[in-house]
């Protein structure tokens, strides 16, 4: 593990206005010694990917409410890997059916956390699966 | 794009390695300083809430309207108890999405005080050596003394908010006399008018003692007003922004690099003193001394001496 601080982008991709969760997830990460980027509500997949490239990112979290997980994801990790983001690990939480995941998966997403998880959990996968860097 | 041939990517990677202070960034800061220099640094300061973010996302639009490229480095406080940031700036400037020629960087203080953080200097270097035109550093929230943006940019805007001082705060020492050009945001807002109307009656009116000999004196900020959130008042702003620049090529501009040159080599030096002073030949006594001083068995200052002699 690094002993530089890991850099997490929070992005909310999508139309609906539920940011409390983002918000309480940055924080939460922000305690656990994280860096936290948060970019704010109505993020197009466009603006998700450059923040990505621009800050240099270790992990990308989405936190869709919405209903449009399956357009919206694998349109974002698309455009991550088009940048040549290969080595950013990609999350994502909100409202996602678990029938949806195995394909949100294939479609490049490492990690779906639904609702219940604690931020603990998900500083612990983030530290144990982020990509390292030279 | 001048270095890293306009790639964004690259870019992105190396300002990480001069945040982690690596190898890697030193041997590339060593290669770009003699193509940086070019760019206009202007730094935006101000207290927290006056509407920093807001006003850069402005100043880039109206930067884009004219053609001409744009990078940001916007820092935000690191928590001195976990050392993790929030960093929220970009919350205000998303709308620049797959336009190359902006490029917005958030930054963590990382426990340095001073409203930047101790490797925003380089990445304004790298930035300017990839060839945008202007630089815009975001400070932190400030409060009246985090001045060091001041050493690091051509121009200083510091930001004020309506009704948050009368003329007693105009004329303490501090940020308000760092700045090339004082700003009132949030000019739509009741008190606008008169704020602004109170920071120029004692700051224009400073008298130029000195001048022509060489010592410091009080400058005379241009003071605005502007409504970030609707672009009002911005292009005024960017006009003294040039202005300020095409003035600037005398003393005082001279002065500012000088100050600049001075901040970057102690910072280094600084760096390179203490990580020597951890190394593994000097780190035991090292802490050693530091042990005296808590103990009150040796005083400070003698204990500065000592390390230095060590590491000589």
């Amino acid at each position: 593990m690094p002993d530089r601080p890991i850099k997490v982008l929070i992005a909310k991709p999508g139309l609906d206005g539920h940011d409390r969760g983002a918000k309480v997830l940055a924080r939460g990460l922000r305690d656990e010694g994280f860096e936290v980027v948060y970019t704010g509500l109505r993020q197009t997949p466009e603006m998700i990917a450059t923040a990505a490239l621009q800050e240099d990112v270790d992990v990308v979290g989405l936190s869709i409410l919405s209903g449009a997980h399956m357009t919206l994801l694998p349109r974002i990790c698309r455009l991550l890997q088009e940048e040549h983001l290969d080595d950013v690990l990609v999350t994502a939480g909100g409202i996602i059916p678990d029938d949806d995941v195995p394909a949100l998966k294939e479609a490049g997403v490492d990690e779906v956390f639904g609702p219940g998880t604690t931020i603990r959990e998900v500083a612990d996968y983030l530290r144990a699966n982020v990509h390292p860097r030279d | 794009m001048a270095a890293l041939g306009g790639d964004r990517r690259a870019l992105a990677r190396l300002l990480t390695a001069v945040e982690n202070r690596t190898p890697v960034a030193e041997a590339a800061l060593r290669e770009l300083y003699p193509k940086a220099g070019r760019a206009h640094l202007v730094g935006i300061t101000g207290p927290p809430g006056s509407g920093k973010s807001t006003l850069v996302a402005a100043i880039i639009g109206r930067l884009r309207e004219a053609g001409r490229s744009v990078a940001v480095l916007a820092v935000d406080p690191s928590s001195p108890i976990t050392g993790g940031a929030l960093l929220g700036d970009r919350v205000r400037m998303q709308a620049y999405a797959g336009d190359r020629d902006v490029f917005i960087r958030s930054m963590a203080a990382r426990g340095h005080a001073g409203g930047l953080s101790s490797a925003t200097g380089a990445a304004a270097a790298v930035l300017d050596a990839a060839g945008f035109d202007l630089i815009l550093i975001e400070t932190v929230g400030t409060g009246q003394s985090e001045v060091e943006v001041a050493a690091m940019a051509d121009t200083t805007v510091v930001l004020e908010a309506p009704e948050m001082g009368d003329e007693v705060q105009a004329i303490k020492a501090g940020l308000l006399e760092v700045a090339d050009i004082v700003v009132v945001n949030k000019g739509d807002r009741p008190g606008a008018q008169r704020t602004a109307a109170q920071l120029r009656a004692m700051l224009v009116a400073a008298p130029k003692v000195g001048r022509g000999d060489g010592r410091p004196r009080p400058k005379a900020p241009e003071v605005l007003l502007t409504t970030a959130a609707t672009g009002e008042g911005v292009p005024q702003l960017l006009a003294a922004l040039e202005r300020h620049r095409a003035a600037g090529q005398g003393s005082d501009a001279a002065a500012t690099r000088l100050a600049r040159a001075e901040a970057q080599v102690w910072a280094i030096a600084a760096e390179r003193l203490r990580s020597r002073l951890h190394d593994p030949t000097h780190r035991s006594a090292t802490a050693s001394t530091l042990r005296a001083v808590a103990d009150h068995d040796l005083d400070p200052y003698a204990a500065a001496d000592r390390l230095l002699a060590d590491v000589e």
